[in-house]
């Protein structure tokens, strides 16, 4: 019988190792997947996400359930993500000349030098297609990571997170009618900046 | 139902979220408004668009670089649940360690006794000063031990 993970932390809490791990093994890839598309590069989007179970690690002794467990996880995470984000931009100065992505959070990048490496499931088309796929994943990941912070988040966070409009203003410190009203903004910003993709969509 | 509020109730219709007085409200303005018809289907040809972001794949090393994280976290000892202030319970369990030594050096407790409590007094107050304990960073990552609350008043932390 699977334990909620409201149970998995409280055997966190009690030093059982297997719940974190567990926890892990569930939360680790949705993290990444959240933090990749909230920042900049691979490599401190990773560094985040072990940020955000260290965190949850650090604060085992004193959990005391009082909020869906995503919720809190989530928070911790788009906190991160959102200094990161700041951070980044007060050190615009600092422009990467080299290609892949550099180690450590909130080095600032030149979006020009910036090549994001996109690891895009291999369907085996052409070369061609493949390159007009990379574009296309692209363009869309300029687009999304042209939005605000606040905008950005909330629309990963509806989008690919499946999460609820209280867990999602909660985790941005809103109500839940002006997360939909910046829903509503962040997807309009989208549907005009990727228009070309979007009339192409069938 | 005007445009205006159209808006801040699509979101909602779209994710099959709205309430059904809500959804009959929305479906009422789409027969009337053509431009709220098209804004609702671009946002479905949209939503699609973005499925199409690729996630990363997460590396191989992930889990074994957050357990050397993990690994990396300081210990909470006994002392550290009694003592909150990290300075404090170092220079204590040395002291512990040095009247235990003592203790084993003069069971008896004869004229010795006096200069190796001395002794001990002073080289307390000389560990005090020692610059480990000034060292911040040291300090700095003693998070744990600060979050344990006093013992006698246990704390409803909410997270």
């Amino acid at each position: 019988m699977a334990r909620s993970d409201v149970q998995l932390m409280l055997g966190v809490k009690a030093g059982d190792d297997a719940s974190f791990e567990l926890l892990l093994a569930k939360y680790r890839t949705p993290l990444v997947h959240f933090l990749f598309r909230m920042v900049r590069d691979a490599a401190t989007a990773e560094d985040l996400a072990q940020e955000v179970f260290l965190r949850v690690y650090r604060a085992r002794k004193k959990y005391a359930p009082s909020a869906k467990f995503t919720t809190w996880l989530f928070r911790i995470a788009t906190n991160l993500a959102l200094n990161s984000i700041r951070d980044s931009r007060n050190e615009k100065m600092g422009i990467s000349i080299d290609g892949p992505a550099g180690s450590g959070s909130g080095a600032g990048r030149s979006s020009e030098n910036d090549q994001p490496r996109m690891d895009v499931p291999d369907k085996r088309p052409g070369l061609v297609e493949r390159m007009m796929e990379r574009d296309r994943a692209a363009v869309i990941k300029r687009a999304i990571l042209a939005l605000p912070e606040k905008q950005r988040a909330a629309v990963l966070l509806h989008k690919y997170h499946d999460l609820d409009y209280d867990e999602i203003a909660s985790i941005l410190d809103c109500s839940e009618s002006a997360l939909k009203s910046l829903l509503f903004r962040a997807y309009e910003t989208l549907r005009i900046e990727l228009a070309p993709l979007v009339a192409g969509k069938d | 139902m005007n445009c205006e509020r159209f808006e801040t109730r699509l979101i909602a219709y779209m994710d099959g979220r709205a309430t059904a007085a809500e959804r009959g409200e929305v479906e009422l303005h789409l027969v009337a408004c053509s431009e709220c018809r098209a804004r609702v289907e671009e946002f479905r040809r949209l939503w699609g668009v973005l499925d199409e972001t690729p996630a990363h794949e997460v590396s191989p090393a992930f889990d074994a670089r957050l357990r050397a994280r993990i690994a990396a976290e300081p210990r909470v000892s006994l002392l550290g649940w009694l003592l909150p202030q990290p300075r404090l319970a170092l220079a204590m369990s040395l002291l512990l360690a040095m009247g235990v030594w003592i203790g084993i050096r003069q069971p008896a407790g004869g004229p010795l006794a006096q200069n190796e409590v001395a002794r001990a007094e002073e080289e307390f107050k000389m560990i005090n000063d020692l610059p480990v304990l000034e060292d911040l960073d040291v300090l700095a990552n003693f998070e744990a031990l600060s979050e344990v609350p006093p013992v006698q008043k246990p704390v409803q932390q909410k997270m």
